[in-house]
């Protein structure tokens, strides 16, 4: 990465360098203009969250309008900005000005007519291109085989509940793969447990608010298997930074599976009963839900399958025994302000927990 | 005091204590006084007081970001950060700078000698000056309760229910709460004060359409401001009755409305917007046409476009809100209304260049930061268009891009505007000139460190990165963009620290600078610098828009052409 700049700062410095021709230096210049674009394109493109990278239907269509805006933007801005250069340059005081005050205008009814009008033809151009994404968006025909999934935000993570296929999960969203010839997209019915929240998965979609007392929906249709970041983009409190999203687009063996697994009771596994009594008899119960159990809270994350995930912590930090356990200990280990408090257990008590948890496939 | 002349104290000037020493007497007739010159200069220097805080706190947020996973600062005071640099920016920056020049320069620009109520003009200063201290107090009175946090925390348009007692215990937010409420009434009382005396204390000749365009600018930013912060108000009170009184419109644990309190915000927040930018043009309007030796071209069109602005930014604010999930109407709608907008926008930008073209233009220190805001302020203007079309909005909405967009529009028009004003009219003020040479190390500074920052901060936000976070995930490609944006803040204060240094150097050390170093046209530069108390010894007369172009040249005078 570093590389590339260098070699884009090396190309626009050698395009400043040889002055003696304007066609030499106009051409150095495009050499210069273009090494910056191929790097600003590279970087733009490289990044897992960019939205310039769509790979679902809502952010594409997005992404082929703000070319558009972009292109007219960008056309607006070179005609202007060289106006507003040339006048400067052409119209400088010069040392061998005499003291005569230039001709003084005062106006120019057609000419103040021309730039009226032509501004308003530019918009009506942009409202309709954009009135489309937005009809074609939030009124998508709603195909048969959708999935539908309800998203609550909570501060600082996500809870997801499959209604139809009775899974409840959290941080980690699995979603299939929609085929563009026989669409199965994911709609999201969102709501929040308490202050406002947003999802943005970037590559996939717009974000869309996630408002307590209000209840939201938006659609995702990923068309590559594969992980989807993104994360909370309203500021909810502490830990707004760490409240990460992580979408899953899985095929449809994967998905079927996923389901098969999610749809199990917790395991009880002999080997870590004595963790399972540490956990049934401290707080962890009041918040935290393991299928099968006592355990019943809502307050916080089910744990009911949390050893098939990757991350804890909304995505903060890989799933290990290592991280677990300095999580539990205290979570303000990773997400200071997090709102589970530290459960100041006893060494044995903790590598015992750690250990259950671990076995919650 | 003894030489306290017989038109001051008809000016309103209470006689200072018999008996006191130099230095009390200097003191008691800053905090009694009612010489509008001399409040306008109060809320400037208040002004940069806070610029200078909220600046250090945007140099703290940028060490913090400066690298992936960070630990500079914690979250907590992180978020206090963001919050107090937002409010303190618009509230006790943007907003008392803009009124104190105003204050200074409305009667002198239409010939009278003190605003229309010059009590109500004391009292608004002294209570936004009030609220100020107040938000600041919070740092050692905010907390109230045990593990409540001290300053707020709640971001500078504090959503709810964010701001509701269960998620904000303690007073931090209280504290947030009063302190706009207070600074807003101060606003109202200005805004009622600069109506009435365009409309009643403009000296003969002066019809509404010889008005200085300044004065035009800052009578609709007055009128502006009257519809506007009124739900702000209403919305502090309701907050206040809900967090202590049972109230329930924005507790959505008890049935009330997080997107109620957005309207409320937003149909304060974007006219607001328009608040702070109209001065900005104001200054443009006046500074362009004097360093372009041209009269501005299509006076009645930039009056029509400003009132123009006027009504429309009354009907968009819901483009902060295209990510609540409004429906695709309203979604339509907002857009549309955002985008014509920029139709009044643009015929101001091109009205400027027409001032320019065919003129001879000097390159002072103010010229060089206007023509500076021309070009960012067309930047900041397409990026306003990018913005408004709500798809596109879903993506870049709260995101670093939206960031630079309105620091795009705040420091790189209204804040280059202001520096503008300070070189142009501090002559007036203190009868010194600020030093050029200073001026134009803070331009070329400030200008380097202003596109470092705000052009490179555009790109993480298109790569998908948040506002408002307190640090950010390594892999993600948005650190490299984020050390850049970083890197552009120590010019920004280097820059900063020169133009303190030049305002106060040249107090004590600068070229006396006359009554009209400019070679301007408007009725301030025909009296004295400073001017006296009662601005002008005889009422001015007035039969154009540029009474001294007409008097310096009898040959070919504005009357002829208006």
């Amino acid at each position: 990465m570093s590389l590339c700049m260098n070699q884009a700062v090396v190309k626009g410095l050698m395009a400043c360098a040889p002055l003696a021709h304007a066609s030499q230096f106009a051409q150095s210049a495009r050499h210069g203009a273009l090494g910056l674009s191929n790097f600003l394109a590279l970087q733009l493109g490289q990044s897992s969250t960019s939205i310039f990278a769509p790979e679902g239907t809502p952010a594409r269509s997005i992404f082929g309008l703000s070319m558009l805006v972009l292109a007219i933007c960008a056309t607006i801005f070179v005609v202007v900005a060289g106006l507003l250069l040339f006048t400067v340059i052409r119209y400088r005081h010069r040392p061998s000005d005499s003291d005569r005050e230039p001709p003084q205008i005062y106006g120019s009814n057609q000419v103040e007519l021309s730039w009226t009008v032509i501004p308003v033809l530019i918009i009506v151009v942009l409202f309709l291109a954009t009135a489309r994404i937005i009809f074609t968006t939030q009124q998508a025909p709603r195909p048969k085989a959708a999935l539908n999934v309800v998203v609550i935000g909570h501060q600082y993570w996500w809870e997801y509940r499959y209604p139809k296929l009775g899974i409840v999960t959290a941080n980690e969203l699995h979603v299939p793969v929609s085929d563009p010839s026989n669409p199965t997209p994911t709609y999201l019915t969102m709501s929040s447990a308490d202050t406002d929240h947003s999802f943005w998965v970037p590559v996939l979609a717009g974000k869309m608010d996630v408002i307590p007392n209000k209840i939201n929906t938006m659609w995702i249709d990923p068309d590559k298997p594969g992980l989807y970041l993104g994360q909370c983009a309203q500021y909810c409190g502490a830990q707004h930074a760490k409240m990460l999203i992580r979408v899953y687009a899985d095929t449809p063996a994967e998905f079927a599976a996923w389901i098969k697994d999610q749809q199990h009771p917790a395991l009880q596994a002999a080997s870590a009963s004595e963790g399972r009594t540490v956990f049934l008899s401290n707080a962890c119960v009041n918040c935290h839900t393991v299928s099968g159990t006592a355990a019943h809270g809502t307050f916080g994350p089910d744990l009911s399958h949390l050893a098939s995930r990757a991350t804890i912590a909304s995505g903060a930090v890989p799933l290990n025994q290592q991280n677990l356990r300095a999580f539990i200990d205290d979570p303000a280990n990773f997400k200071p302000g997090a709102l589970m408090p530290a459960m100041h257990l006893s060494n044995h008590d903790l590598d015992a927990v750690t250990q259950y948890l671990m076995t919650l496939r | 005091m003894v030489t306290q002349t017989p038109v001051t104290s008809i000016a309103g000037h209470a006689p200072a204590s018999q008996h006191g020493s130099r230095a009390f007497d200097v003191v008691y007739d800053w905090i009694t006084t009612v010489d509008h010159k001399k409040i306008g200069i109060m809320y400037i220097v208040y002004a940069l007081i806070f610029l200078v805080i909220a600046g250090i706190e945007a140099l703290l947020m940028r060490v913090q970001l400066a690298v992936p996973n960070n630990t500079f600062v914690s979250p907590q005071s992180f978020n206090r950060l963001f919050t107090m640099h937002g409010t303190t920016m618009v509230f006790f920056v943007g907003m008392p700078i803009l009124f104190g020049f105003g204050n200074y320069l409305i009667p002198l620009m239409i010939g009278a000698r003190d605003m229309a109520f010059p009590r109500l003009n004391a009292f608004s200063f002294w209570i936004s000056a009030f609220s100020g201290f107040l938000l600041y107090f919070s740092y050692f009175a905010g907390s109230g309760l045990y593990g409540a946090g001290t300053a707020p925390d709640v971001g500078w348009f504090a959503y709810a229910p964010l701001t509701a007692r269960v998620f904000s215990p303690g007073h931090s937010t209280d504290y947030w709460t009063l302190s706009v409420l207070l600074s807003s009434i101060g606003s109202l009382g200005t805004a009622l004060n600069i109506v009435a005396t365009t409309l009643s204390m403009r000296c003969p000749g002066m019809k509404l359409s010889r008005m200085p365009l300044l004065v035009w600018l800052y009578f609709v930013t007055s009128c502006i401001a009257f519809i506007a912060i009124s739900p702000l108000s209403a919305a502090q009170i309701m907050l206040v009755i809900d967090r202590y009184l049972g109230g329930h419109f924005f507790d959505t644990q008890a049935g009330g409305s997080a997107v109620l309190w957005m309207h409320f915000f937003w149909i304060f927040g974007h006219p607001e917007v328009y608040i702070l930018v109209l001065p900005a043009f104001a200054f443009a309007n006046e500074i362009i046409p004097v360093f372009s030796r041209k009269a501005i071209f299509g006076y009645p069109a930039m009056v029509s476009a400003t009132v123009g602005i006027g009504f429309i930014s009354m009907g968009v604010w819901a483009h902060h809100m295209f990510t609540v999930g409004l429906g695709p109407g309203a979604n339509a709608f907002f857009t549309l209304a955002t985008m014509v907008i920029a139709v009044p926008t643009g015929i101001k930008i091109f009205n400027w260049l027409a001032t320019m073209w065919g003129g001879n233009i000097h390159f002072s220190t103010p010229m060089i930061f206007s023509i500076g805001f021309l070009f960012q302020f067309l930047v900041a203007g397409l990026t306003g268009v990018m913005l408004a079309a709500a798809p596109f909005d879903w993506q870049l909405g709260n995101s670093y891009f939206v960031v630079a967009h309105f620091h795009y529009v705040l420091v790189g028009a209204i804040l280059f505007m202001i520096f503008a004003a300070f070189y142009y009219w501090y002559p007036k003020m203190t009868g010194r000139m600020l030093s050029e040479r200073l001026g134009k190390w803070h331009f070329w500074l400030f200008v380097i460190g202003f596109h470092l920052t705000f052009d490179f901060m555009h790109i993480p936000g298109i790569l998908g990165m948040p506002r408002r976070i307190y640090t950010y995930e390594a892999d993600r490609g948005w650190a490299i963009w984020n050390m850049i944006v970083s890197s552009g803040a120590i010019f920004q204060t280097i820059a900063t620290l020169i133009f303190v240094y030049n305002l106060v150097v040249s107090y004590f050390k600068g070229a006396v600078a006359g009554p009209d170093p400019w070679d301007a046209w408007t009725l301030e530069w025909s009296t004295s610098s400073p001017p006296p108390s009662y601005n002008f010894a005889k009422t001015p007369t007035v039969e154009s828009r540029r009474p001294l172009w007409d008097l310096k040249h009898p040959e070919e005078p504005d009357t002829q052409y208006e």
